[in-house]
């Protein structure tokens, strides 16, 4: 864009100027940015690029990767995890979206290391085969099960729509949901 | 994917967001970002500035008037409108949202988002033209109303201009709507879609997937021959592609406007 005035051109050097030290006032837009993040129950403080997707901010910055990258596009929700109770699709977020917010893994899942209800239900029903799809698995049912504590099956495979899975057939991922509900 | 370099602020009011949205030329409002951050992931478009409007209260928020109109505000999810008990007012809406996608994509998306996106797949701009919805923009030179049929433009284009905000979506008063699509799979992309309104005596019925923006048709009467002459006599001429023929997708227009309109007529 042509700037002819050089009155013009210091109000751009100075907007600039701010966007490179980040400087984030009410009416500054920053390409960088410190984030308070609550992962688990553990608390990051990190500074992030605005790009930066919440699920490369949580398996590469955070070293949490249990939660998979399976598509890319927001299909598979493989990236599936909870942001203040929510269920999301981490790969269509930004990390710094989620300044400020709790956030909820398939880590967080185990309590010292003992699989939970919902995890032995998976283990006792094989429902998984490779694994990839497993974790986002388990934070939508983890989700549903917290608003619908017994689901009908319609409701569970509503509740998993998100979440695409490439061996099983769903059928042992469902029972497995299921069985866990009870 | 690595997204381009982007630039993002958080305001608070609906002020701050059209001021920052006019000092940044490549300015792009983030809703949901159920569609922006798969835009930006593919590099189909590359904002420099993203304008998250998540902490702007004024455009969260549904209400329901004495005279039965609703307003939502445009950062509404769909799963809010799924759950409040002020939409089911207008049962049809929180029906089509529900077919919309997955669950994790209803509790970002938001129906300004789906509205301002304008894909000519999408569900929304279909429904609210059907019902007659009313679009409330906010830019620097005010405030101003259009009829949800003037609202869209063509393809991702919508009257919502740069610098400029949808703030909120009115539905008139009624509950005589019907809808009916055939998606790629369950809750998938629509192939095509069509909403009905039986309200007040007219019949509006408004086609999706077919144009650039939502046809809106006006047959004589609700009944199988004035609905299926409506439909011929628009003279639709639908994209091709890997999902449906032009012919296949004319076809179900006309399927499609039969079951909305019937369903709205179960409503009445």
């Amino acid at each position: 864009m042509l700037r002819l005035s050089a009155a013009s051109g210091l109000v751009l050097a100075t907007q600039k100027l701010g966007s490179i030290t980040g400087r984030d006032t009410n009416l500054n837009a920053v390409s960088r940015k410190t984030i308070t993040i609550d992962v688990n129950g553990e608390q990051y403080e990190r500074e992030v690029d605005a790009r930066r997707l919440l699920i490369h901010f949580i398996r590469d910055d955070l070293d949490l990767t249990g939660s998979h990258i399976g598509c890319d596009t927001g299909n598979c929700g493989a990236c599936s995890v909870l942001v203040d109770g929510t269920l999301v699709k981490s790969c269509m977020m930004l990390a710094v979206q989620a300044d400020g917010a709790k956030i909820e893994t398939v880590e967080g899942l185990a309590a010292d290391g003992e699989l939970n209800g919902l995890q032995q239900a998976f283990s006792d029903h094989h429902a998984l085969q490779c694994g990839y799809c497993t974790p986002g698995m388990l934070m939508s049912a983890t989700a549903l099960l917290r608003e619908n504590k017994s689901p009908s099956e319609e409701e569970i495979r509503k509740g998993i729509q998100g979440n695409i899975c490439r061996c099983t057939g769903y059928v042992n991922i469902v029972e497995a949901i299921r069985a866990a509900a009870q | 994917m690595l997204l381009r370099e982007v630039e993002y602020a958080r305001p608070a009011s609906v002020q701050d967001a059209l001021r920052l949205l006019g000092a940044n030329e490549g300015a792009r409002a983030l809703a949901g970002g159920q569609t922006l951050i798969n835009v930006m992931k593919a590099r189909a478009a590359s904002p420099d500035v993203l304008i998250d409007l998540a902490d702007i209260a004024e455009l969260r928020g549904i209400e329901l008037g004495a005279d039965g109109t609703l307003e939502l505000g445009a950062m509404t999810t769909y799963t809010d409108i799924i759950d409040s008990a002020e939409a089911r007012a207008r049962p049809i809406l929180g029906e089509v949202c529900n077919q919309i996608a997955d669950v994790q994509v209803r509790n970002r998306g938001t129906i300004g988002g789906n509205v301002c996106s304008n894909d000519p797949t999408n569900h929304l701009p279909p429904l609210l033209v059907a019902i007659g919805a009313t679009m409330t923009i906010v830019g620097p030179g005010g405030e101003r109303s259009v009829s949800a049929q003037e609202f869209f433009l063509g393809v991702y284009m919508t009257a919502a201009g740069p610098g400029e905000l949808l703030t909120k979506i009115s539905l008139p008063p009624g509950k005589s709507d019907g809808f009916a699509s055939v998606p790629i799979g369950k809750d998938g992309t629509c192939i095509v879609n069509v909403a009905a309104s039986l309200n007040g005596g007219a019949t509006r019925l408004a086609i999706g997937c077919v144009d650039a923006v939502p046809v809106l048709l006006t047959p004589d009467s609700a009944e199988n021959a004035a609905v299926r002459k409506a439909v011929h006599d628009a003279n639709l001429d639908p994209p091709w592609d890997v999902h449906a023929s032009a012919d296949y997708r004319r076809h179900l227009a006309e399927v499609l406007a039969l079951r909305a309109v019937a369903q709205a007529a179960e409503r009445t």
